[in-house]
């Protein structure tokens, strides 16, 4: 019986983040709280983990709290057990992280609190089992993360990251309490197998599919609704940060895959496939686009999550268009990639985050501008992020690249497709995909390279020391992760089939681990293979033997020296290459279509001793379409009605009365 | 025993493109020279520049860092690692289903990861140009070379590299124009990649417009020799690659016997020398772009790639 276990892991976390508020001071505090949520993250990970391997059926439980006639239902099953393992994995490293990292924490009594109650939150969305409790949980999930954003509220940014991550929270969890209204339809069956059970007509399915968009769309950053997300997660503490964009993404992916491929069931229309894969596809270069525009390292970060959850969706969606045509073996492979990425960006990038937590308490800077050089004083750091880094950018033979390259194979199945429609958008999203990692290579060149090498471009950056052993040793294990679920992609495959069986009709890829030398063969007569054990064996030797041979027979001698540079002796740091320099010629190249980028070099006339200067003017087409003009319109609204809050009593009670008499006619009419 | 002899030759592929890297390196210099009516320097003298940096001793930048010190040995085995699993004068070798052209795609694509931070290394502003502009040429040239693999895989069913080469072995691959974009997309990719005119110039180090040649500007001794073979491996790699998808005549078939692989190994060697001088024609011929008309020209073989690609997911006809 492992739920009721389950179930009372986040009771614990709940008790803790109670026990936080009455005596959350440093240093002994943090150290407290942070060791209960680690061992409690712990054993549910080894919980769902036993789960998933035991292969055993769905547990459920009724618990008589919530609403009196419905209670609070909960489940486990393999999607549940799935996300519980991503969950429980980035919320257990980022404990140990922060075991370190917290003790540098100035606001510790804004933290602590909500950290655990933030990890409750997460699993009980995992886990529950009907419409009141998943919506309890999420809401539950975005406050407590909303109050860890707002952790360090002093800074205007912050605060109007809180106010913008608040108001897409709302409208998010807004559309998702549509999208159950419609699915229980008019008898309120909100329990999730009434749901299941229950018939949907074909528009209504369709309408439940936009919400789902929005709703979990929202949270996980599908462009254009991700605009709260590049300013939320970097105003979190780092370890939050890390959780949010790692972990919390995923949650939001989970909504989106119980809502319509668990409770909606089969989907009726082709186009809907479609419709998500467009969307991924934009998403995932938009976001990598925007990433590359930034020299915020977080804000880098989160933007670059924004790419992978259209990675995520590029599967989701091919999975959805094969579906509806019937092609459950091909769904089955989509799935298998899309889940498989969903755990590998929880990895690398709360690895990447956990990195840049580090640098941040080092140097108090995440502005690459004021980096460089980091590599010199933070070694390990150094490592663990070009791991991170590597992996992001799908390098083989590490995990980020097994699931574009099943994402790929899966999108080579597309030509079977019998419409149109989805023929010609298969290839053009595989452009793009194609497109967002190389740009995703070049993104995390300039991330690394900026931040970590060269020379350091400030005293900060001079001056750093390396971090403490918690942290090192968080990282270090998520990097190790990387490593070997891109070496082993076959267990991991395994691991997922349950998972993709329970929702593609049973139908699940074939088994990996028996095949010779642990090689990945998604589908058997299609003979395309990857094995990435050997890639990194013959890699490992072919290198190590170039240094052996070379270092025995020819020359081991090394010298120091000045930098050669073309013959350009004694530079200062300010010559290298800075961020914004760094991404000019693909600014250049894409930019100046995507966001009208502008560049203007003021010279001045011969003889005046100003300097020159060089302006780059960007714009956010998203913003600028899709935000500013609502923002416009709701401020003049609110102008327009303002004298509606000095009236007298007289005239609000009238107010009452005629709203009152209007809403009663309408019934009387529609009814 | 047929195992020891499967291994046997998958070793004797690997050292085989080693040794003949820099001869294709030197053959390629020398008709270059012989068309610009030079005399040029003698066939030989890539092993000899190899010999020499060899044994110099390395002259490390104060501020380099380890990874400097590892980057060309990481970059040497990717590229190594990706050239042997091109099917060059036999097919289907033992280890040819390690990875398929995806990977070797995704594996080119580590080893220039690590050139571009190398680049980026010593902190210098030669080698931050070279590291934002190889970036940027990739960001166009790598999902360029992915639509071809597309194309090609649609024609195959597979993106297993040997399967391809004997598929398009088989007689009813005929002329396709789908083929012919793929064909003109992966030269296109071929010439940016290998930094060549008219995108980059293999020959100079004194130019505001070097791409290549800028990024490694602080390597000397074995690690230049490192890094100097890689690149030719690399140039190997691309040539193997269009030998064996466009024109995979006499390959040997795996397990074919001692006379077929030696024929198998002749064949391969024409073919080099026979891009090798399609190639030096090309370079003499053009002038080099200026680095912002690279991304038209790199955009092109995108849009070609998925031109071909959209002809295949509309029609397996075409």
């Amino acid at each position: 019986m492992t739920l009721p276990l389950l179930l009372a892991l986040p009771m614990v976390l709940l008790a803790v983040g109670v026990y936080a508020v009455i005596a959350a001071r440093p240093p002994h505090g943090s150290r407290q709280v942070y060791s209960v949520a680690l061992a409690v993250s712990t054993v549910a990970l080894i919980a769902a983990l036993a789960y998933l391997a035991s292969g055993q059926a769905p547990e459920t439980l009724r618990l008589p709290i919530g609403l009196p006639w419905l209670g609070a239902h909960f489940r486990l099953d393999p999607l549940a057990a799935f996300f519980l393992i991503v969950v429980n994995l980035g919320s257990a490293v980022a404990s140990l992280f922060a075991l370190g990292y917290g003790q540098h924490e100035t606001a510790p009594e804004r933290v602590l609190p909500f950290y655990p109650a933030f990890l409750a939150g997460m699993n009980l969305v995992l886990l529950a089992d009907d419409a009141f409790a998943f919506l309890f949980a999420w809401e539950f999930m975005s406050l407590s993360s909303w109050a860890l954003v707002m952790a360090h509220h002093q800074d205007p940014a912050n605060t109007r990251a809180g106010y913008l991550y608040l108001v897409m929270a709302c409208f998010g969890t807004l559309a998702l309490l549509l999208t159950f209204g419609l699915l229980a339809g008019p008898d309120g069956g909100y329990n999730f197998d009434a749901i299941r059970a229950g018939q949907i007509t074909p528009g209504l399915a369709a309408l439940v599919l936009a919400l789902a968009l929005i709703g979990a769309g929202s949270k996980a950053g599908l462009v254009p609704l991700h605009v709260w997300l590049p300013l939320a997660h970097p105003a979190a503490p780092s370890h939050v940060s890390a959780l949010m964009s790692g972990v919390m993404t995923k949650v939001a992916v989970y909504g989106f895959i119980r809502i319509i491929f668990d409770l909606l069931g089969e989907p009726v229309a082709w186009w809907w496939g479609g419709m998500v894969l467009a969307l991924g596809g934009i998403t995932a270069v938009l976001g990598v686009l925007y990433a590359l525009m930034q020299h915020d390292l977080k804000r880098l970060l989160a933007y670059h999550t924004v790419e992978n959850i259209g990675i995520i969706f590029i599967g989701l969606g091919l999975a959805l268009a094969f579906q509806g045509n019937q092609m459950y073996a091909s769904a089955a492979l989509a799935l298998t990639a899309a889940l498989f990425h969903v755990l590998n960006h929880s990895l690398f990038k709360s690895l990447l985050f956990l990195g840049t937590g580090a640098v941040l308490t080092a140097t108090g800077e995440r502005d690459m501008e004021h980096l460089g050089g980091l590599i010199h004083p933070m070694p390990y750091t150094a490592l663990a992020f070009l791991i991170g880094a590597a992996a992001i950018s799908a390098l083989p033979p590490l995990n980020g690249f097994v699931s574009e390259w099943l994402t790929f194979q899966a999108i080579l199945l597309s030509p079977e497709l019998p419409q149109w429609l989805l023929k010609f958008l298969a290839p053009a999203v595989g452009a793009l995909l194609a497109l967002s990692a190389a740009l995703a290579a070049a993104c995390f060149v300039k991330a690394f390279g900026i931040t970590f090498l060269g020379r350091p471009r400030s005293p900060v950056a001079a001056q750093a020391k390396e971090t403490d052993r918690y942290s090192l040793t968080a990282m270090f294990i998520l990097a190790g992760l990387c490593v070997v679920a891109g070496i082993l992609p076959g267990l991991v495959v395994d691991g997922l089939g349950p998972v993709v069986g329970s929702l593609n009709g049973s139908v699940q890829l074939t088994t990996q681990h028996n095949q010779p030398w642990l090689t990945l063969v998604p589908i058997v007569d299609v003979k395309s293979t990857y094995n990435g054990l050997l890639v990194m064996l013959f890699m490992a030797i072919s290198g190590t033997l170039a240094a052996l041979l070379i270092h025995r027979l020819a020359s081991n001698k090394v010298r120091r020296g000045p930098a050669w540079d073309c013959g350009f002796p004694d530079a200062s740091p300010a010559t290298q290459y800075t961020a914004g320099s760094f991404a000019q010629p693909i600014r250049r190249v894409f930019g100046s279509v995507v966001f009208q980028a502008r560049e203007r070099v003021t010279m001045p006339p011969p003889g005046d001793l100003r300097p020159a200067k060089l302006e780059v003017r960007m714009r956010d087409p998203v913003w600028e379409i899709g935000y500013a003009p609502i923002a416009t319109a709701v401020v003049a609204l609110s102008s327009r009605f303002n004298y509606l809050q000095y009236l007298t009593i007289r005239r609000y009670l009238g107010l009452v009365f005629g709203a009152l008499v209007l809403l009663l006619l309408g019934m009387v009419l529609w009814r | 025993m047929a195992l020891i002899t499967d291994y046997l030759v998958q070793g004797c592929q690997m050292l085989l493109i080693l040794l003949l890297a820099p001869l294709l390196t030197g053959w390629v210099r020398v008709i270059k020279a012989r068309l610009l009516r030079r005399r040029g320097s003698p066939l030989l003298q890539p092993y000899r520049d190899l010999y020499k940096l060899l044994g110099k001793e390395v002259v490390l930048a104060e501020s380099a860092s380890w990874l400097f010190r590892v980057a060309p040995y990481l970059i040497f085995a990717a590229i190594w690692v990706a050239a042997a699993l091109v099917p060059t004068f036999a097919n289907g070798l033992l280890f040819s289903w390690t990875a398929d052209l995806i990977a070797i795609v995704a594996l080119l694509g580590s080893a220039r990861f690590f050139l571009a931070l190398a680049g980026l290394d010593v902190g210098t502003s030669f080698g931050g140009i070279g590291s934002s502009r190889e970036m940027m040429i990739a960001s166009l040239a790598e999902p360029a070379m992915l639509m071809m693999v597309f194309t090609l895989s649609l024609l195959a069913g597979t993106t297993e590299l040997s399967a391809v080469a004997r598929f398009m072995l088989t007689a009813d691959v005929g002329l396709r124009v789908s083929l012919g974009l793929a064909l003109l997309a992966l030269m296109m990719v071929a010439i940016a990649e290998n930094a060549r005119i008219p995108v980059d110039n293999p020959a100079t180090h004194l130019e505001l417009t070097m791409v290549h040649e800028a990024m490694v500007l602080e390597y000397s001794g074995r690690h230049l020799a490192l890094i100097e073979l890689a690149a030719s491996l690399k140039l190997l790699l691309y040539l193997s690659l269009l030998a064996c998808i466009f024109a995979p005549w006499g390959m040997a078939a795996a397990g074919a016997g001692l006379a077929a692989y030696g024929i198998g190994l002749m064949v391969y060697v024409i073919k080099l020398a026979f891009g090798g001088v399609l190639l030096a024609l090309f370079e003499t011929s053009v002038a080099k772009m200026r680095v912002f008309r690279v991304d038209e020209f790199l955009g092109a073989a995108l849009m070609l790639g998925l031109l071909g690609a959209l002809l295949l997911f509309v029609s397996r006809e075409l």
